[in-house]
């Protein structure tokens, strides 16, 4: 039996509306948090705006914000849409950053023309070897991605503070005796050139949208893109239809770290410093980018191209909570706790809508037309 | 490296061992009662996080470390019950919907810690309590008799938790509702009791495991636990789903994690490459990984949510 008209639509509007309904309640849980916490949400949420959308230069900050969770989860949903799952953004933020460090040092002279596509690339080779190293092992030695993606987290953040508090450490560092664990101020042939004067608006903000549309057509319109999901959808059909599983699992945590990494070269010659910076955490460098990014692509339905509105959202969410912690002194983890909070009901709601239309169709409401059609058609 | 093998290091090396080792094993104990269930749960590092702040405060303004382990053991059971419903109820991805958990759990232990503590201040650490005569014994007693209670908790936990999966009716329904659920549920077993109660069961142990975490450390500080919540969900792959193999992994972490911060100490590892050395846990995580990955047998229905329809 094919699905009627109204079901359609249902499902449509019910698939829009839980996650807003999601972010509602997370929303107001944290109003709430902001009340017991002693501050006056409507300021907070006053504050989170400005925050975000309060001037153009605040916007800018937002899409700079926003620019690593799409590229993130643009990857997330590669991963997602061949059942692999990918918590190792953080390793391969950093991997795809310390590749392309790397590389602006080792040509600073280079004209931007060739410098600059040379350290994105980078970022993007980086990226993808973490993210090929727990699709291998899945595919080749059958080690749950889960569990290596967050081993490979707690290594690669070892690896770069390693790389940040020896080998590379700007060298100025080591004769004030401060030994912050940052790289000297990379060359500038490599910086990603600002798009609107007076901004920190850059070109890695395009390059990130382009990147998700990218994902898209991969994913949807070539031969690549459809052997990726039909090993999502089904190994077994996949493998009997001649298609190399292990291969496309690997390729998908490969493309799914590479753009992770790309995020990493953006990260760094985006940054006001031009430098690459941490304080001993991944978080210090990532700012959580690549946790953030399963959020935004949750979010968006785990569709890359619904990814960047979604990002959007959530960068507007970070950028805004700092702008919490100026005005109310509220801790800008805040944002963080609800992050948290809507991935636990939109994934909650994938079911919740489920339920939902069970119940509508059992409904009155919509049964009767449904029987009406059923009697006409006997 | 002559400095490492004088019978007074090695003899602290273990008994430090022994007390990273506890943390680990709470969590990963918890965690396998979870996973024989079938329900893998990611968030053990945001339940370990929240319950460690909490604990920290509560000892920070009472000054009792018994409230604190109690105030830890709620928190657990509070997310277990989040968790459970969560992923139970809800038949939500169990992954992502413990990576939400963790990323709540850092968000708000963070926000609270700033908000409410702002700068970390020692508090009291859980004492050491000296089991009779056997505290006395040479090189064993002190690592193995002059522990905290928490310590002696964890590892007692061990043979209760064998008991409860092998010789139980709740053992017994919680491994059959992780390798089986619709046969076990044709037999009149619930589901979804079985794992709501193995879920609780879980997280409390993580709730501990948290406290056990902070009291031994006597600090706090944002996102303390630096994913021992995940590695603790790696041991119970590490030991095969059961409770003395992940107790040997939990003893494996803390000796590699002793013998490195020993060997820093006494500078056979150089303060240049230290952070090198860091990478050895997780490093060891993979190789146990990749050597066992086709060896052991997961519970058949880990992952898998039930549903009747």
């Amino acid at each position: 039996m094919f699905p009627k008209k109204g079901a359609v639509l249902i499902d449509k509007l019910l698939g829009a509306l839980v996650p807003l309904m999601a972010a509602a309640v997370a929303f107001a849980l944290g109003a709430i948090m902001l009340v017991a916490l002693g501050a006056n949400p409507f300021e907070g949420l006053q504050a989170l705006f400005d925050g975000a959308f309060g001037s153009g230069d605040r916007l800018a900050a937002t899409a700079v914000r926003a620019t690593p969770l799409i590229l993130v989860g643009a990857g997330i949903t590669i991963a997602f849409r061949t059942s692999v799952i990918n918590i190792g953004g953080e390793s391969q933020i950093i991997a795809g950053a310390l590749l392309s460090t790397v590389t602006a040092l080792s040509f600073p002279g280079l004209t931007p023309y060739l410098l600059v596509p040379m350290v994105l690339m980078a970022g993007f080779i980086g990226g993808g070897i973490a993210g090929a190293i727990p699709g291998a092992l899945k595919a080749y030695a059958s080690v749950n991605e889960i569990l290596s993606t967050i081993m490979l987290n707690l290594i690669m953040v070892q690896f770069m503070n390693y790389l940040l508090r020896g080998p590379l450490i700007d060298p100025y560092e080591l004769e004030a005796g401060t030994r912050i664990p940052q790289t000297q101020r990379l060359s500038d042939n490599a910086s990603l050139p600002t798009l609107v004067d007076g901004t920190r608006l850059h070109l890695g903000v395009p390059i990130a949208v382009a990147a998700a549309v990218a994902a898209y057509f991969l994913l949807w319109r070539t031969p690549v893109g459809f052997r990726l999901r039909a090993v999502g959808h089904s190994p077994k059909a996949a493998r009997a239809a001649g298609i190399n599983v292990q291969r496309n699992i690997t390729l998908a945590l490969g493309l799914s770290g590479a753009l992770a990494g790309l995020a990493g070269a953006i990260l760094v010659f985006g940054s006001q410093g031009q430098r690459m910076v941490t304080d001993g955490s991944a978080a210090g460098f990532t700012a959580s980018a690549g946790f953030n990014g399963i959020v935004a692509a949750l979010f968006g339905g785990l569709h890359p191209l619904w990814t960047v509105p979604s990002a959007f959202l959530f960068g507007a969410l970070l950028t805004g909570a700092t702008q919490l912690q100026r005005v109310l002194q509220v801790p800008s983890s805040l944002a963080v706790a609800l992050n948290g909070i809507i991935v636990i009901f939109v994934i909650s709601s994938s079911r919740v809508r489920v339920r939902l239309k069970k119940l509508l169709e059992n409904s009155s409401l919509i049964n009767k037309p449904d029987q009406e059609e059923t009697t006409e058609a006997t | 490296m002559d400095d490492f093998f004088t019978t007074s290091v090695l003899v602290a090396t273990a008994a430090a061992a022994i007390r990273l080792a506890t943390p680990y094993l709470l969590a990963a104990l918890g965690e396998t009662i979870g996973q024989r269930s079938g329900v893998l749960n990611l968030g053990v590092d945001g339940v370990m996080l929240l319950s460690a702040f909490f604990a920290y405060w509560t000892v920070l303004s009472t000054g009792n470390l018994w409230l604190a382990a109690l105030v830890a053991l709620l928190v657990g059971l509070i997310m277990g019950v989040i968790y459970a419903v969560i992923t139970v109820f809800f038949e939500a991805t169990q992954g992502i919907s413990g990576i939400g958990i963790f990323i709540f759990g850092l968000g708000f232990s963070d926000l609270m810690f700033r908000q409410q503590v702002g700068t970390p201040k020692p508090v009291p650490r859980l004492p050491s309590v000296n089991i009779p005569f056997l505290a006395d014994l040479p090189y064993v007693g002190e690592p193995l008799f002059q522990r905290s209670l928490m310590t002696y908790l964890a590892f007692g936990l061990v043979p209760l938790t064998v008991v409860l999966l092998n010789k139980t009716t709740f053992g017994l329904n919680v491994r059959a509702v992780g390798e089986n659920p619709q046969a076990a549920d044709s037999l009149g077993v619930s589901v979804e009791r079985t794992r709501f109660a193995a879920i609780m069961i879980g997280n409390a142990f993580a709730g501990l495991a948290g406290a056990a975490l902070v009291l031994q450390l006597g600090i706090f500080q944002p996102n303390l636990t630096q994913g021992m919540g995940f590695i603790a969900v790696a041991l119970v792959y590490f030991g095969a789903w059961r409770p003395w193999g992940v107790m040997g992994g939990a003893l494996l972490y803390g000796v590699v994690n002793a013998t490195v911060l020993q060997w820093k100490a006494l500078g056979i590892i150089p303060v240049s490459i230290s952070d090198l050395a860091g990478m050895a846990p997780a490093i060891l995580t993979i190789g146990a990984l990749i050597l066992l990955a086709r060896r052991v047998h997961a519970p058949a229905a880990l992952t898998k949510p039930f549903s009747r329809h």
